[in-house]
């Protein structure tokens, strides 16, 4: 008899719409994500990639459709249940989003004080250290967000989500706006991240080797919807030979 | 033709009357929670300090010159013509009852609506849309919590005594003059300036001043949590923020002299 080994599912979405105002920017979603699974998440801008996470993770509320996470419906939880689920879910901003008056060190420990107010002083800075030495930027703990460069300002966004230890990981746009080292650096800590804590995650992300280098399966978005999924090779080469067909369609219209 | 503008000019009134008040009930809502959190410990008190001190240090430059220079010069103009009628020894009281029923409370939370308010504004305002705001709360670190109750909790006890420390500077300078010009002693310029303030007035400027503190608070930080619009927004917000707290602290002011001339 053959068995099938069914893979845990961590995110659950089906048939999700979002709008704001007359804007329709999620038509009907739906995707899955596995545990230990890294799925990036490809499209143009506004096609609703960021939305998509921001709704995950109970940022935003979808208008129709169900996100489940780690077994639970975000939309319907309450205050509290969110709170729990929100430390199970790290979020990786675009913009790093950095405390600008706290120092590295204070970033680090910002949620892991209000959350886990148990811990011990040395408990909270032996975990921060720990944190930082992951993403290689001991040395820069005393330092303050502003005299950080963008990839590190990224690497201590990544570390404060991983202080709190996830389940998952939303990464927004992991390597825009970084020069081509910083970004292979990126993409090797989201990778490492994926190996060392078996942590799951969505990334968004436009960067084709971002998607490549970090990406277990690849979804591409348009218009709101999943287009198609697949591996990195199936779904970019059926979208350069659509890409082909719309731009030779177009050209000779 | 017509028809079509007038349906489209009641689409539009319709509109902003909805989001007048969907704005409203967000407003609300955002006041309620403070109280929520005022009955839900831990609080930050670190925190709470920390902004207290910062309030404290970043209005006491103003409101010490402020405060002085009201004394000087109310005490000058109201003596002109107090002297037309040989009532010059009335000029203690005068100024006490002017500074601590009604300038004091007033002049420091008008300081305080300009000095804290916009800084309020501005800070959260910026760290809403650098997504800082939305960082606390993917993190569970109640942003609420650690940002707005902290803010508005220091406002509330700091104009107060603010409102105490204006009143005690206006009175010196007040003081200085009169000693120059009618040579009283302190001791007969503190118990003429106090002869004509009960305990009411007190209680009334303290209980103004606590409203204008949490009016400050408030709507600085409502200001700076609903910042939309990048960085353009930021300075909306922190300009909404000492408007709307200016016209609050007027109409308050109003309410409550009316509130407290129903107990005399």
């Amino acid at each position: 008899m053959q068995t099938e080994i069914q893979k845990e599912i961590v995110i659950d979405i089906q048939g999700l719409y979002k709008s704001f105002g007359d804007n329709a920017v999620l038509r009907g979603v739906d995707l899955q994500v596995e545990k230990g699974e890294n799925v990036v998440v490809l499209g143009r801008s506004g096609t609703g990639k960021s939305v998509l996470i921001k709704i995950i993770c109970g940022l935003l509320s979808q208008d129709e459709g169900s996100v489940i996470v780690l077994g639970e419906d975000v939309k319907n939880l309450s205050n509290r249940k969110l709170e729990e689920l929100r430390l199970k879910v790290g979020f990786s901003f675009q913009l790093s989003a950095l405390y600008d008056s706290m120092t590295v060190k204070e970033n680090i420990a910002f949620p892991l004080k209000r959350n886990f107010t148990q811990l011990s002083k040395k408990e909270v800075d032996d975990r921060v250290d720990a944190v930082l030495n992951s993403v290689s930027l001991l040395k820069s703990k005393n330092q303050y967000p502003a005299e950080l460069s963008g990839g590190q300002k990224k690497r201590i966004g990544i570390a404060r989500t991983l202080v709190l230890r996830p389940e998952i990981m939303l990464y927004d746009e992991p390597t825009a706006g970084l020069d081509p080292i910083s970004s292979i650096e990126i993409n090797s800590l989201i990778h490492n991240i994926k190996e060392e804590f078996g942590v799951s995650a969505i990334i968004i992300t436009y960067d084709l080797v971002c998607a490549k280098t970090t990406g277990d399966r690849l979804v591409m978005m348009f218009d709101g919807v999943v287009q198609r999924q697949g591996s990195f090779e199936e779904v970019l080469i059926l979208t350069m030979k659509g890409l082909k067909v719309f731009m030779i369609t177009t050209l000779y219209k | 033709m017509e028809i079509n503008t007038v349906g489209k000019q009641k689409y539009y009134l319709s509109k902003r009357m909805d989001g007048f008040f969907t704005n409203m009930a967000r407003a609300f809502r955002f006041v309620l929670e403070y109280f929520a959190h005022l009955f839900r410990p831990p609080y930050e008190f670190r925190e709470i300090v920390r902004q207290a001190y910062k309030i404290g240090v970043d209005s006491l430059p103003l409101i010490s010159l402020t405060g002085f220079i009201i004394g000087v010069v109310f005490t000058k103009q109201s003596r002109p013509s107090l002297s037309d009628f040989g009532a010059t020894s009335w000029l203690p009281s005068l100024i006490g009852i002017a500074v601590f029923k009604a300038l004091a409370p007033l002049v420091t939370a008008l300081i305080c609506a300009g000095k804290v308010g916009s800084s309020i504004g501005a800070e959260l305002g910026a760290m809403k849309v650098t997504e800082q705001i939305e960082a606390m709360d993917v993190s569970a670190s109640k942003p609420y919590r650690y940002l707005v109750f902290t803010r508005v909790t220091a406002c509330i006890i700091m104009v107060p005594l603010l409102m105490l420390f204006t009143s005690l500077v206006a009175m010196t300078g007040s003081y200085l003059n009169i000693h120059n010009n009618e040579h009283i002693s302190l001791a007969t310029f503190i118990a003429k300036s106090f002869d004509k303030i009960n305990f009411l007035d007190f209680k009334a400027s303290l209980i103004k001043a606590l409203v204008f503190g949490f009016t400050i608070g408030m709507v600085a930080c409502y200001n700076g949590f609903t910042t939309t619009r990048g960085t353009e927004g930021v300075g909306k917000a922190a300009n909404a923020a000492v408007v709307t707290s200016m016209y609050l602290i007027f109409i308050e002011e109003l309410v409550i002299v009316q509130i407290i001339g129903w107990f005399r």
